[in-house]
């Protein structure tokens, strides 16, 4: 169920979520995405142009961070623009934990056609991975 | 290297069909760990209004990402591809991408610019139904990271 514009005001925090990101989960994203560019799954290459390690790819963090935002939603077909920039990368060590997205979104303008802009924060041990990430959705 | 400037501005022909394949939605929110019904059911889509079930929002970098990269790649533009990263990505809706769609996709140059020995390479991606029905805008930029001095 979706939210109502009149239940929400600016300040209004969506729940957070966090979300593992493992060596197999960049490996199934390269799959389904057909993003298979190395630096995604070897660590010899990813270093070897002076990367700290393998990285995900910026649209599957992106691809979570707005998770927050359609679970909160319901019905994803109300988000009406979603933009971030990449800004720094997300490392994911070769082991079973892997990387841990932290991602929480509030409220920071409410518009007249019951339209609503949530401001996204994406971190990864303690850096915030994502720059002006927002979304604009449509609220009932 | 400056890009060629003679780029921006420049619109491509419109890409091949893009058949958006209700497995191929399911395999993709799958990856992203996105268990959301309407992506997966059908029955949960079309209890939404959807005609079937639709794509995850970033779903339509699949569709567009081509259409850019295959400009980034044209060698008279001068864009090393080798050092190439995501700087930014937005996309705004028309509606949801949703599976059976027939999806053609516009590219234009927008900005090709160098900023601290970087190479920014911006392009907008125009995403219609081949009935021409908009059904979203991409706007990506990629910034081939300027050559590093040598034990930095």
């Amino acid at each position: 169920m979706t939210p109502a514009f009149a239940d929400v005001e600016v300040g209004y925090e969506l729940p957070a979520q966090s979300f593992p990101i493992t060596r197999a989960d960049l490996v199934r994203y390269c799959g389904a995405s057909g993003d298979f560019n190395i630096i995604h799954w070897n660590e010899r290459v990813a270093t070897s142009v002076g990367l700290p390690n393998v990285i995900a790819h910026g649209m599957f963090t992106m691809a979570e961070a707005v998770r927050v935002v359609t679970d909160w939603l319901g019905d994803p077909g109300a988000l009406l623009d979603y933009g971030c920039r990449f800004t720094r990368p997300v490392v994911v060590p070769d082991d079973d934990n892997g990387a841990t997205l932290t991602v929480s979104a509030k409220i920071t303008e409410k518009r007249d056609d019951n339209t609503v802009v949530i401001t996204i924060s994406a971190s990864c041990d303690d850096s915030t991975v994502l720059g002006k990430a927002q979304a604009v959705v449509r609220l009932p | 290297m400056a890009l060629n400037q003679e780029f921006v501005g420049r619109s491509f022909p419109p890409s091949p069909v893009y058949q958006v394949g209700r497995e191929k939605i399911r395999e993709f929110a799958t990856a992203i760990g996105d268990s959301n019904p309407v992506f997966h059911d059908l029955a949960a889509a079309t209890a939404l209004g959807y005609a079937d079930i639709i794509a995850p929002p970033t779903f339509a970098i699949l569709v567009s990402l081509k259409a850019v990269t295959s400009v980034a790649h044209d060698p008279d533009l001068g864009l090393d591809y080798s050092r190439v990263v995501h700087g930014d990505q937005r996309f705004v809706y028309a509606r949801p991408i949703c599976a059976g769609d027939e999806l053609v996709v516009t590219a234009t140059i927008e900005s090709a610019r160098t900023v601290a020995g970087n190479d920014m390479l911006s392009a907008r991606a125009d995403v219609a139904t081949t009935a021409g029905e908009h059904v979203v805008t991409t706007y990506s930029t990629i910034v081939a990271r300027a050559a590093e001095e040598a034990g930095s």
